[in-house]
């Protein structure tokens, strides 16, 4: 099937698979051809056609990301005819986008003024086509969509079907009324989302992006009587240091604490402390569940699912909600982290609650729903004030003036600043999976995981659904009962692979115990908070940096982390007790699917 | 809502459940409920598995699948260049006039759309116009009288 | 041959043969593959308005290896000024039918589907008449080949073959990237013939005079007879079956009110010849095949004719690819700019620039043939833009 294509390029020849694209064969030779409709995540919609080409014994131009090579095809990807069609598709994109880039979001980081600029597009060359009275959408708690920034590339579109498989985002009406909207243009807040923000790492300009709590989270900075506290995800380490001048996949852990401090927040810490935490809590759940299941034979629900995405757990709400008993009820580290913000840490430091704002930094945008749910004040307070994304973070780093690059390294403070490196790997898809078989296993047989260096490699990388299968043998006397089970795990990310988990699920045929899903490709790293672009190759040497961070710890196991055994011993008491019921564990609702 | 529900089950037991029978079954709920509520969309795309965005995204796209409220007669006047060139105008003003309401509107008893449409393959009648589905031509403000007041007056 | 000279022609319309049914009976008796290499003999073209030759697509279709093919009908005649599709349907349905049944004889096909437009709903009853007589023969015959009629819902972009596909898939009518074409993957990703009302009819008339008589009519480049919607500033409208080849002189010595001063000639998506041009313009060379020609006289004004056109194109085009969703609007603004002197004329030259583009760059031929109506129109009448 993978017959050779031999075309020539600009006078290159280049020889590629069939079904390539011209644009893949032009990237063979390092031609770059501009695109704005095409991602790689994504297909192939066409529909920008800036990428177009000339073809030897062809009048019109033809677009390269939609055209597949063929044997002998003559390609010329810069003549007088493309310049000037490209600049004329430049100038039409132009003229009905709100070109007030100075007040844009993503103002430098966008890929519709990089290529307006490029073709030297003059903002008056059309008469403005811009539909006036666009208003923007700010009533979801995630996303913010403004239609007038949007060039309808449908990438959204695209990745709202295919990555997602939710399609909260449809292109609607026809002709010059064509948009990219919602169910009958209703508000963000009132449809089927999951506030993911894929949408968001995805569009090219600042369409989509999501909603900012930094302004408010400089007021109480600003603000003496308040004490306001940060904790930072792990996929935040890894892809923080892209929005401040290093490259790809570089950890700036250390840099992003004394930041951090030096903006002004009265303590950082570290949101993989309640990833450990999760673990513990999670790990001993899976285990009561099992028991009911194996030994008092009781109705349970099984798999086990994590419930740490809140994008993942909008999702199942949605379009799963007669089987949210199989979600953990853990909830995510960062309420977990919130709850205990307000109520263990307040204790310790000796601060009024009411006083504390507690910020999350998260590769996410839907943490930011997440944090506004009604059900997420346990402390007596809202548990976490605003999470901000990676991005807002880069921002206010920017904003202070330091000069990042050069930042001596700093350590989390205490109390709730200590991690492992299971908790790191949160941030790849697998890694909750891998935390917790960590524990698990020695939970259940007293020994270590049989991995070399603790590494679970088969359940780790960017394939759709991993599977594991582990075999409990010379168990402790506790769970005995598991003695030779051989126990099926699962790993999803992206929500169209949950759906395929979840469907299994729902035909009674889920072969599972316990499954990790993560709503976004590749997992938190890939999250729709994390700086844009997001691609694979970008997503997998995040993942390798959280692997590195792994290694570099010196407990790797989350039930050896000693703040850990601490807020059990002075605080929480033991997994799953009173006070974890109530701080750290919470419900589900069912929602509309339609 | 249990009548557009029976009347999406109806339509699909008719049609299929799959992707492509949303056309037929759209147009069906039109035939009998003249547009498509917010309601009945949302019936098909729980009848079809597709989410709710899809099924608006595609009625809006075209134009005989009336998302907003329309009237039990929808007037449908083409204003494609040979029926403009002939007196499109005159015809549409005379029934702004007879129906008191501008193109694209609704009367307010729910009966009658005025509305504009691109070529109806009559041009060589014009101008020509769409009562639901019945065609009249070489119309004139006399004619328009004529007709529209016949329903006016006998077709509820 | 023809002479340049205007000729009507009786083929499509001439009366059915004794029984129904009798063309497609001794169709179904030939090789295939002759048939085959009859409809390319006779050079026969699409009549929708791209052109394609029937007889090749035909023929690959027939080489597709598939469980299932579809044969379309694609009786959405949307283009401005074309009604000769709807005569044909109420006329001679049995020829179109027969047709498409040849078709489905030749390339495999077991199932067909008439997408009509929503506009001529009221021709489904009897269609459907046509339809169970048809199934009756089609029984008798022993030929594997139904057919059904798919209703459109209104978008004038559906004539496009794949998003006919597309809009009969459930979805928008939005024009898919080619290649791959609708042959190769077509309706529900399966091989899928589709062709004009016309193309069908004229398909049956040659299976039933023969390649050698058809081929008699019309020029080297343009073979056999043509329906033409002819509207306008003339006594004469309607639908007339000419022999291919005559000028435009012709033409509108025949059918124009003696004060002929443009013809569009192709619908909207085709070309506006000037009074000028008439002698050395030859109907159905260079310009589009699907058979429109809207008559304007000295009263128009060709402002508002373009001005017609350009919000036509506006509402109809899909909107997913750039140069067609914002450069129809453009090119609107744009006129209506100049014409307020809110632009200088000279922005009507770079209005044609951008039509340009709009060929170049557009994903099917809606916005490909933008510059068609345009550019002639400004060019020629360019006066009538600016005052």
């Amino acid at each position: 099937m993978a017959n050779n294509i031999t075309l020539t390029i600009d006078g290159t020849k280049v020889t590629v698979d069939q079904g390539q694209s011209i644009l893949d064969a032009a990237k063979k030779v390092d031609i770059r051809i501009p695109t704005l409709c095409h991602h790689e995540d994504l297909c192939v919609a066409g529909n920008c056609r800036v990428c177009v080409v000339e073809m030897e014994g062809r009048n019109n131009l033809i677009p390269s990301c939609a055209t597949p090579a063929e044997e002998g095809m003559e390609i010329i990807t810069s003549s007088p005819k493309v310049r000037r069609a490209r600049k004329d598709i430049m100038a039409l994109l132009v003229s009905e986008h709100n070109t007030q880039c100075t007040t844009c979001y993503r103002s430098t980081n966008c890929e519709l003024q990089d290529l307006a600029a490029e073709y030297n597009v003059d903002n008056n060359m059309y008469l403005s086509v811009l539909k006036p009275n666009g208003t923007i959408d700010k009533s979801s708690w995630s996303v913010e969509k403004d239609d007038s920034k949007c060039i309808r590339c449908q990438r959204c579109v695209r990745t709202c079907a295919e990555i997602q498989h939710v399609n909260a985002l449809a292109v609607t009406e026809r002709g010059r009324d064509m948009k990219v909207s919602t169910f009958m243009h209703l508000p963000m807040n009132e449809i089927v989302c999951t506030n993911c923000g894929q949408c968001i790492t995805h569009c090219p300009t600042g369409a989509l992006t999501e909603r900012r709590y930094y302004d408010e989270i400089w007021e109480a900075i600003d603000d003496p009587e308040k004490h306001v506290v940060i904790n930072t995800a792990p996929s935040v380490r890894v892809a923080l240091g892209e929005t401040l001048g290093f490259k790809v996949g570089e950890r700036v852990t250390g840099k992003m604490v004394t930041a951090l401090k030096k903006i002004g927040f009265d303590s950082v810490l570290d949101t993989d402390f309640t990833a450990d935490l999760t673990i513990i809590e999670e790990a001993n759940e899976l285990l009561v569940r099992l028991k009911k299941a194996f030994v008092t034979k009781e109705e349970v629900a099984l798999p086990m699912i994590t419930s740490c995405s809140p994008g993942w757990v909008k999702f199942i709400e949605h379009m799963y909600p007669d089987h949210l008993a199989h979600l953990s009820t853990c909830k995510s580290p960062q309420q977990m982290f919130g709850a205990l913000t307000k109520t263990y840490y307040a204790e310790k430091i000796g601060v009024d609650p009411s006083k504390i704002v507690s910020v999350a930094g998260m590769p996410c945008a839907a943490k930011k729903f997440e944090a506004n749910r009604p059900e997420m004040r346990d402390s007596g307070f809202q548990d976490v004030d605003a999470g901000l994304t990676t991005r807002e973070l880069g921002h206010m780093i920017k904003q202070s003036g330091l000069d990042f690059l050069d930042l001596e390294d700093s350590d989390f403070d205490s109390h709730m600043g200590e991690s492992t490196g299971a908790a790191v790997i949160f941030g790849a898809t697998g890694g909750v999976m891998e935390a917790a078989l960590r524990t698990a296993y020695v939970v259940i047989t007293g020994r270590n995981v049989p991995f070399e260096n603790l590494n679970i490699t088969p359940i780790r990388g960017m394939e759709s659904i991993k599977e594991a299968t582990i075999k409990f043998e010379n168990c402790v006397s506790e769970y005995s009962f598991l003695e030779g089970v051989e126990a099926k795990f699962a790993i999803a990310h992206g929500l169209t692979n949950a759906r395929t988990i979840m469907d299994q699920i729902a035909r009674g045929e889920s072969p599972y115990v316990f499954i990790e899903i993560m709503a976004c490709p590749g997992g938190c790293i890939g999250g729709g908070g994390q700086p844009i672009p997001t691609n694979n190759e970008i997503r997998l040497q995040r993942i390798k940096a959280i692997y590195d961070e792994d290694m570099g710890k010196p407990i790797r196991m989350s039930h050896e982390n000693p703040e850990i055994k601490k807020i059990y011993q002075e605080f929480l008491k033991e997994p799953l007790g009173e006070k974890s019921h109530h701080l750290l564990h919470t419900k589900y609702r069912k929602r509309k699917r339609y | 809502m249990a009548e557009v529900k029976e009347l999406v089950k109806e339509l699909s037991g008719k049609y299929g459940n799959k992707r492509e029978s949303l056309i037929p079954i759209l147009q069906g709920i039109i035939d009998r409920n003249y547009y498509l509520s917010k309601e009945a969309m949302l019936e098909v795309a729980r009848e079809l598995d597709v989410s709710a965005a899809e099924i608006y995204g595609t009625a809006s796209f075209y134009s005989f699948l009336d998302t907003e409220a329309k009237g039990k007669y929808k007037i449908r006047v083409c204003k494609s260049i040979t029926c403009d060139m002939k007196g499109k105008n005159s015809v549409v003003a005379t029934m702004e006039g007879m129906l008191k309401i501008k193109v694209g509107e609704t009367t307010q008893d729910e009966r009658f759309s005025l509305l504009e449409t691109n070529c109806i393959g009559l041009c060589d009648e014009g101008p020509a116009m769409l009562i639901n589905d019945e065609c009249f031509t070489k119309l004139t403000p006399e004619k328009v009288r004529t007709i529209l007041g016949d329903y006016v007056r006998n077709k509820f | 041959m023809s002479n340049n000279k205007l000729r009507v022609v009786d083929v499509i319309f001439s009366p059915y043969s004794v029984a129904p049914y009798e063309i497609l009976k001794n169709t179904l008796k030939k090789d295939k593959e002759q048939v085959i290499k009859d409809i390319i003999e006779s050079g026969l073209r699409g009549r929708g308005g791209a052109g394609f030759p029937t007889g090749m697509k035909w023929k690959f279709a027939a080489q597709q290896k598939s469980d299932i093919k579809y044969v379309i009908c694609n009786a959405d005649e949307g283009e401005p000024g074309t009604f000769k599709d709807r005569k044909l349907l109420v006329e001679v349905p049995r020829k179109v039918i027969s047709g498409m049944a040849i078709c489905a004889y030749v390339t495999g096909a077991t199932k067909g589907f008439i997408y009509l437009r929503r506009e001529y709903r009221y021709l489904v009853p009897k269609l459907k008449e046509e339809l169970a007589l048809y199934h009756e023969n089609a029984k008798l015959l022993g030929l594997d080949f139904t057919i059904e009629i798919f209703m459109g819902a209104g978008a004038y972009v559906c004539g496009e073959e794949t998003a006919l596909i597309e809009s009969m898939e459930g979805k928008r009518g939005e024009p898919r990237n080619k290649p791959p074409y609708p042959i190769q993957v077509g309706y529900l990703d399966k091989p899928t013939i589709v062709n004009n009302v016309e193309t069908f009819a004229s398909s049956a008339m040659i299976c039933r005079i023969g390649c050698a008589e058809y081929k008699k009519l019309g020029t080297d480049d343009q073979r056999g007879s043509k329906l033409f919607s002819v509207s306008g500033d003339s006594p004469k409208e309607g639908v007339h079956e000419l022999e291919l080849g005559m000028t435009l002189e012709a033409f509108a010595e025949e059918f124009g009110d003696g004060d002929t001063k443009a013809v569009q000639v192709g619908g909207v998506a085709g070309f506006c010849i000037p009074r000028k041009k008439f002698k050395t313009t030859i109907i159905g060379e260079g310009n589009t095949t699907g058979g429109s020609t809207m008559i304007f006289n000295s009263s128009r004004s060709m402002y508002h004719v373009l001005h017609n056109y350009l919000d036509f194109y506006a509402e109809e085009s899909c909107g997913q690819c750039t140069p067609c969703r914002v450069g129809t609007q453009q090119l609107l603004k744009g006129i209506e700019a100049v014409k307020a002197g809110i632009k200088k004329p000279e922005y009507l030259d770079q209005l044609v620039k951008l039509s340009d583009t709009m060929r170049m760059t557009s994903k099917c031929g809606l916005g490909q043939s933008v510059t068609n109506s345009f550019s002639s129109i400004v060019k020629n009448f360019r006066e009538e833009m600016i005052y």
